[in-house]
């Protein structure tokens, strides 16, 4: 059984696309709201088990329980509403509906009408989109689609928040103000947060899991993982090089 | 002021509009042109329900002549039955509402894609038109209505007051009937549009995953859509039945569908304006290419329909309502002119 301050669990999670295995025997656990990092070299893994947990693909084998419900077989609309929201890596919103109506859909999939225009707002302003809500999506740059789409996240007010590569285009302003905004957001939820930008990591890093060929390298504090051998040999050395 | 002006404004001014034109249309227009325009208007109502799944709901429905047809045969079946009409124009709502909710059933739910979609909505409705067509025969017949075949069933009898069959409508009783019929179905369907569903049908049409992994089941709202618009097709349906009198299998036929589908492309997706436009204006030249020798009418509305594709993509609607805008003649003429956001 998962312990009552488990949000999430998987046990033996695994894909494989024909001859690639993407994720291999995955056993991963988060605390109810944990902030975690995952982080790991291109082609790790990392987006391909945010998906399954979010039913966008279905896993080879394992299981799934999220909040003590096994999701493993559930639709991304029922993981949905059980209370997972999730940023994908490619800017994944609504181009031709404005800022306001993208974030008017995230929050009436929650709220009735008064309650998610007053959420909506208070979203948009948190987030510094209140100048932009007449625009359509589409038409705005890399890193405020980002914002958009993070904003109907939180619209959402999901248990469990999944970003993947929520900073990925954006300045170090911007990249500053994603990381208060996730340290805001988990007062109330459990995070996990795919990034490459260490700057970034280092400032909101409590655990850290490290991804690598599909599985668990190892997981701990910042500065233990900052400092293992393997890690730096796979991921950490190349990107300090640089 | 200007964005209530947008909201409801251009609703009602659109709805003073049409009610104008239905009153004012029989007073200028010759008793001959009137019969053409009844259909115009009926047809205009089949263009609606496409222009809705279609333009919003982003299904790709090359059969939706079969909800149409459907709904026509349902309405003269039941009513040669009934002798009241009530019922069966009930029924001709109902039954391809239900058909198409039944069809989209095992197909959205088994997430077949969009071409896929288009192709089999064509082969059912040509389906309907060979299943029907094998109709003729006394032994095909439902209650005292023979199905006959290709020959089709005759004498359909009228719409009548609801519970008086004696208070049968008359022609020009129709044509008030189609035009209170398609301005409500507008109306109803803007509002509709405005609503959460309506938002949500949106959304879904232009990101399906983003709108299931904000917690909505898109094959539900796919399959609500498909069913308003299958029964708003054979509401059309109903009142063709009444117009000709008369209903046979070519109401399922590849032409009756093309149609339908040059209409939306001509007057514009993503509008529910564009459809009733396109229908009136391809039917009219139809209808004047029809009464002159010199030319081949298929030949030249095949290239008017090319024409378009490539030099009005968008459709006349969405076109004008764009200039409106840029003029920034908008506050008070484009909301007439819904925004078209399709990509
Ligand atoms: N849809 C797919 N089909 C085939 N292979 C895939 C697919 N998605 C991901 N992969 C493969 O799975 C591995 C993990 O990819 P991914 O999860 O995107 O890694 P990361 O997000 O850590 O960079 C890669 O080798 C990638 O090529
Ligand atoms: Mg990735």
């Amino acid at each position: 059984m998962t312990s009552p301050d488990c949000i999430l669990e998987t046990r033996g999670l695994e894909k494989r696309f024909g001859g690639v295995v993407a994720i291999a025997s995955v056993d991963f656990t988060l605390k109810q709201r944990e902030l975690r990092c995952l982080i790991g070299p291109n082609g790790a893994g990392k987006s391909t088990f945010f998906k399954m947990l979010t039913a966008q693909l279905k896993p080879t084998t394992g299981r799934i329980l999220f909040d003590g419900v096994d999701i493993t077989r559930a639709q991304p609309h029922h993981v949905s509403r059980l209370g997972i929201g999730i940023k994908n890596q490619v800017p994944d919103v609504f181009n031709n509906l404005t800022v306001a109506e993208n974030i008017s859909v995230a929050a009436r999939s929650r709220h009735g009408k008064a309650r998610a225009g007053a959420k909506g707002k208070d979203v948009m302003e948190r987030l510094g989109l209140t100048a932009l809500t007449g625009r359509l999506v589409g038409e705005l740059a890399h890193g405020q689609r980002q914002w958009v789409e993070l904003a109907m996240v939180v619209a959402l007010e999901p248990k469990l928040i999944l970003l993947d590569e929520p900073a990925a285009g954006m300045t170090a302003d911007e990249t500053n103000k994603t990381a208060e905004l996730i340290l805001e957001v988990n007062k109330s939820a459990a995070i996990v947060v795919v990034e490459h930008d260490m700057q970034f990591i280092k400032q909101i890093a409590q655990t850290v899991t490290v991804f690598h060929q599909g599985r668990v390298l190892i997981e701990d504090t910042m500065e233990k993982v900052q400092g293992n051998e393997l890690v730096r040999e796979v991921y950490l050395g190349k990107s300090e090089d640089d | 002021m200007t964005a209530n002006w947008q909201g409801n404004g251009g609703l009602v001014a659109a709805t003073v509009l049409g009610l104008v034109l239905l009153l004012a249309l029989p007073q200028i227009v010759d008793p001959v042109m009137m019969i053409e325009l009844t259909s115009y208007v009926i047809m205009a109502i089949l263009a609606l329900s496409l222009g809705l799944i279609w333009g919003y709901g982003g299904i790709l429905c090359f059969g939706q002549s079969a909800f149409f047809g459907i709904g026509a045969y349902a309405y003269a079946i039941a009513v040669i039955n009934f002798g009241d009409s009530t019922i069966p124009l009930l029924l001709s709502i109902i039954v391809p509402g239900l058909f198409a909710a039944l069809l989209g059933y095992f197909l959205f739910y088994a997430r077949i894609t969009d071409v896929y979609f288009g192709v089999i909505t064509l082969t059912v409705t040509l389906i309907l038109y060979k299943v029907m067509g094998a109709t003729s025969g006394s032994q095909y017949v439902i209650g005292a209505a023979p199905l006959g075949g290709y020959n089709g069933i005759p004498a359909v009898p009228p719409l009548n007051f609801p519970g008086r069959p004696e208070l049968a409508l008359s022609f020009d009783g129709l044509f008030y009937l189609s035009g209170v019929t398609l301005l409500a179905v507008y109306v109803g369907l803007r509002l509709m549009l405005k609503s959460r569903f309506g938002q949500v049908v949106v959304a879904i049409r232009e990101n399906e995953r983003r709108a299931e992994l904000l917690g909505y089941d898109a094959r539900f709202y796919k399959l609500a859509t498909f069913a308003i618009g299958g029964a708003i097709a054979g509401l059309a349906g109903c009142l063709f039945a009444n117009w000709g009198m008369f209903i046979s299998p070519d109401v399922f036929g590849l032409a009756q569908s093309a149609q339908v589908i040059i209409w939306v492309i001509v007057g514009g997706t993503g509008t529910l304006l564009g459809p009733i436009v396109g229908c009136f204006a391809i039917q009219w030249i139809a209808t004047k290419l029809g009464a002159q020798q010199l030319l081949n009418a298929n030949l030249v509305l095949g290239t008017i329909l090319i024409g378009f594709v490539l030099l009005v993509p968008k459709g006349v609607v969405p076109t004008i309502g764009d200039a409106l805008r840029r003029l920034k003649f908008c506050p008070y003429v484009a909301p007439l002119v819904e925004q078209r956001r399709v990509p």
